[in-house]
């Protein structure tokens, strides 16, 4: 048996990583595909496609999400923040500094979800503890630091914030 | 961290080996700016699906696509008819284990018979991948299912039922009679065994049992190629090896090698999964019969069924000791699941079993058994895991009735220089030893353990060694001097985690130049000369070797053309501390390198090189854990992982090898696994139910770099990659011995598994 596919495309307007953003979508496209297929904002990543690994993370109206569980018709009127909404014309934003100095990036591919990850626990929690920086990284799969060298990373970038 | 070293190869004093520089491709990896395999668009691009087989093992009687093909949208569909008979040889594309091209062929897409489910049946390419959803769901395959075989022990029963009729075991060297699923009997041995137990005052025999686990990569397969009207074949993908890829797809299609180009994507790790190819041909087929570019990538679902994890096994370890806590002899039998066809780990199994050790009398027997799962492939030190963990649980088993401190019988029976592994090879210089006392010494080791709060939770610490022969193999190096004294570096090792880094850091170390002032750059295949795979830890050796070469290379070209700017002899140049000089002429590497673009005069370095002495790898880890006995759970308290890594090139990178290795063999020891059901079929093929360690899930893990440096390297590296995910699941299993009094002998040591053996436990 064939499903039936519901077709029909919307239009939807947002904001992402601060500009004006409109396209079209499927009802059935996750915001996942299209931040990567449409908009071809190739930075977050799919591991699962199913909520699973974290590597999909942005940030929606302030929370910290997976695009592959939310739909691109869903985003209409909100705020999206990106991997690539990081950095800026002045350089990379303390986050990225950090991961790259403190080297905890092996293959990079979990990167982007655990930089935005981070962005959205320092935004709410500008000093946590490594056991509350391991509990919010629970939700992001890296299968090749064996997250020391990332809590650290994160440890460090909190401890840069502000001052 | 700590640093030991013993006998440093060149120079105590390295300027860029040992320091931290930022990677050179890391601002792209924090941007999101990297491009992987799956970032590619092409134009015109099709979407390429695979039908599997929903049944673990089932005659093929017939597939109709004509309705798939009808469909609108859909651009090519593919079944195993629009494959080439590859004819009779073995390939060895990466470190999987060889593998003849006609199984690998009937691997990656079925012909006439489904060996495990999720194996490929056929493939469409369509507009956009609901339109190849759609399709595959067009595609009717009339299926005679048969009973599947789903355990060694299974398919080596009478009566089983047989997977490949075709199929004779090879006992030995010597071909058998008859139908079987046992493709392999391989023995290694050394001494007299019978009399090596004779001499043992005490015996210890037991018997362990692994699951197959994934290497869990984060970057799904994917494959895109898009075949050209004249015949070649350009191929994107997520590869160890991009010329592995190159050469597979050409064997399996019967291209020849020059008509195909794979690009160099950045891959969102591998740990062994990636060195083989399983979408890059459908794709390429594909491709040519749509006359477009194809892309696929895998879910994960289909990842975990139908990719090649490590081989479920059971091993049986026997064990003869003297009062005196030596090992008089030791006999492995280990079973290994190859999966749905033959090729598998087993040989590096086997000689690794017993390499933490010398021994005089010993044997290890290899047996390769087909089971109706998917055709497994390597996972970071491909075999050793298995093998080791059952030996390490053993030799504590053997501590403890001796009432001896595991380090000290490590350290009485530590293999060394010029001992026999197993095979009849003599080892060359290692660092058992340090490395056995780098842990011994540790503060870790040093500092009792505390007692749990909770009387519901226990407490132990258990330690395990681990050995890995590391690779060598053929590599390729070419370094341009730039007119503004830069130095671009092409080198063919796809880089996993940092490798460009780590070989720059060489060519710069010969050099005398910053390591910013290499741009390192990995190639399409056209483009650089053949380099192997980046796997069995190789590629800091052998490319960085090749790459330190072509340094030296460049220097005597850069001697010569100043020879001529200046007017004096070659001979009277030296070059020290970045400045070429003669009489009263001098110019530092960058005044050296204007001069030689003022006066045309071109400088380009190059090597290929296959060294051959890589320089084992020992890793000696501790463990300490707290059991819950109500939950079952283990939480790791405390974990410290010593190397030998001959010489730390890249220091932030070799402690993060360790620590990702370790972590990894956590997951192994504690969680992951996995279920097939009585039909075969796979029941947990999600990162939900595939249950890899999160970040509350461990410590910090504390990497002691020991530097026992390889004679066969010129700055002294061993490979680093592989042997820390060794000894993590008998480190563990002998810590949750020591906590609750109970040996597990059955990974993953999962909180059902804990629960039924203190419930056993019990009992008795
Ligand atoms: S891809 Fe979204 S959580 Fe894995
Ligand atoms: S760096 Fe490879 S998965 Fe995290």
């Amino acid at each position: 048996m064939v499903a039936e596919l519901v077709t029909g495309k919307t239009l939807v307007s947002t904001t992402i990583n601060g500009e004006p953003v409109e396209f079209m979508c499927e009802p059935r496209e996750s915001l996942l595909e299209v931040l990567r297929d449409t908009l071809r904002l190739t930075g977050s990543k799919e591991g699962c496609n199913n909520g699973n690994c974290g590597a999909c993370s942005v940030i929606l109206d302030g929370r910290l999400v997976n695009s592959c569980c939310v739909l691109g018709i869903e985003i209409a009127g909100s705020e999206v923040t990106t991997i690539e909404g990081l950095a800026t014309a002045d350089g990379l934003h303390s986050v990225q500094e950090a991961f790259l100095e403190g080297a905890a990036l092996q293959c990079g591919i979990c990167t982007p979800g655990f930089i935005v990850a981070t962005k959205a626990l320092l935004d709410k929690n500008p000093n946590p503890t490594e056991t509350e920086i391991r509990y919010w990284l629970a939700g992001n799969l890296c299968r090749c630091t064996g997250y020391d060298k990332i809590v650290r990373a994160v440890q460090q970038a909190a401890s840069g914030t502000g001052t | 961290m700590a640093v030991t070293r013993d006998e440093p190869i060149k120079t105590d004093d390295f300027d860029v080996i040992g320091t931290s520089p930022v990677r050179h491709d890391g601002v792209d990896k924090v941007t999101g700016r990297a491009l992987y395999g799956a970032d590619i668009h092409l134009p015109g691009m099709a979407h390429g699906k695979v039908l599997r087989s929903p049944h673990a093992h089932a005659v093929i009687r017939a597939i109709d696509t004509s309705k798939a093909e009808a469909l609108p949208g859909v651009v090519a569909v593919i079944t195993g008819a629009d494959f080439p008979d590859p004819g009779e040889h073995m390939t060895q594309a990466g470190e999987g284990g060889a593998q003849s091209i006609i199984n690998k062929s009937a691997d990656i897409m079925a012909r006439g018979k489904a060996h495990y489910a999720g194996h490929p049946i056929a493939a469409v390419a369509a507009r956009d991948l609901p339109t190849a959803e759609a399709a595959l769901a067009l595609i009717e395959v009339d299926y005679e299912v048969l009973p599947p075989v789903m355990s060694a022990e299974a398919a080596m029963a009478a009566g089983a039922p047989i997977i490949m009729p075709d199929l004779r075991t090879d006992e030995d060297g010597a071909e058998l009679d008859g139908e079987t699923n046992v493709s392999e009997h391989s023995v290694a041995e050394e001494g007299d065994l019978a009399a090596g137990f004779a001499a043992a005052d005490f015996i210890i025999e037991t018997e362990y049992f692994t699951s197959p686990v994934h290497q869990g990569y984060i970057e799904p397969m994917n494959g895109t190629a898009w075949w050209r009207g004249d015949g070649t074949l350009d191929i994107w993908g997520s590869s160890q090896g991009h010329f592995g890829i190159r050469g597979e797809v050409s064997e399996l299609l019967l291209i020849p090698v020059s008509k195909i180009r794979v690009m160099p994507m950045e891959i969102g790790g591998g740990f062994g999964g990636k060195t083989t190819s399983y979408l890059e041909p459908l794709a390429a087929v594909l491709s040519r019969k749509s006359a477009r570019p194809v892309k696929m990538t895998m879910t994960r679902e289909e990842v975990l069924k139908a990719t090649g994890p490590t081989p479920g096994t059971r091993e049986k370890v026997k064990l003869g000791v003297s009062n005196a806590g030596k090992i008089t002899a030791a006999h492995v039998n280990l079973y290994f699941e190859a999966g749905g066809f033959p090729g598998s780990v087993l040989g590096a199994g086997v000689i690794t079993a017993l390499s933490p050790y010398a021994l005089e009398n010993m044997r290890v027997d290899g047996y390769e058994v087909l089971v109706n799962k998917t055709h497994t492939g390597a996972y970071r030190a491909p075999g050793a895991t298995m093998s080791e963990y059952a030996v390490e649980t053993a030799v504590d088993e053997a501590c403890e009735r001796l009432g001896m401190d595991p380090t000290e019988f490590r350290l009485l029976n530590a293999s060394q220089e010029g001992d026999l592994r197993v095979d009849g090879l003599p080892f060359p210089k290692m660092g058992t030893v340090e490395t056995t006392r780098a842990i011994q010494d540790s503060a870790h080791w040093r500092t009792p353990l505390e007692p749990a709060a909770e009387p519901h939770l226990r407490r132990g610490r258990g330690m395990a060694s681990g050995y890995w022969m590391n690779g060598g193999g053929m590599s390729s190096a070419q370094a341009i001097v730039n007119a503004d004294g830069t130095v671009t570096l092409r080198e063919g090792s796809m880089d996993i985690g940092g490798t460009r880094t780590s070989i720059a850091m060489q060519l710069a170390e010969t050099l005398g130049i910053d390591v910013l002032d290499v741009i390192p750059v990995v190639p399409d295949t056209d483009s650089i000369a053949f380099t192997g795979v980046t796997g069995g830890s190789r590629t800091t050796y052998a490319t960085g070797m090749a790459a330190q070469l072509a340094a030296e290379d460049v220097l005597r070209q850069m001697v010569a053309g100043l020879a001529e700017v200046w007017g004096v002899a070659a001979d009277d140049i030296a070059y020290e501390n970045s400045t070429f000089a003669a009489g009263d002429n001098a110019a530092s590497f960058k005044e050296a390198a204007a001069l030689l673009d003022d006066a045309d005069i071109l400088v380009t370095g190059k090597t290929s090189i296959a060294p051959t002495r890589p320089g084992p790898a020992i890793a000696v880890h501790a463990a300490d854990v707290e059991v819950d006995i109500e939950t079952g759970k283990v939480q790791i308290l405390r974990y410290t992982a010593a190397q030998d890594v001959g010489t730390a090139i890249y220091p932030p990178y070799v402690e993060g090898q360790i620590q990702g290795g370790a972590v990894q063999g956590i997951g192994w020891a504690l969680n992951e696994e996995y279920w097939y059901d009585d039909d075969g079929l796979l029941r947990n093929s999600t990162l939900l139910d595939y249950r890899m360690p999160t970040a509350p899930d461990v410590p910090m893990i504390d990497a002691v770099i020991v530097e026992v440096p390889n004679p066969g390297h010129p700055y002294g590296v061993r490979g680093v990659g592989e042997a820390p995910i060794v000894p993590p699941p008998a480190a563990i299993a002998n810590a949750i011995y020591d906590a609750i009094g109970i040996r597990l002998r059955t990974l993953p040591m999962s909180p059902p598994r804990i629960i039924a053996a203190l419930a056993n436990n019990t009992k008795e």
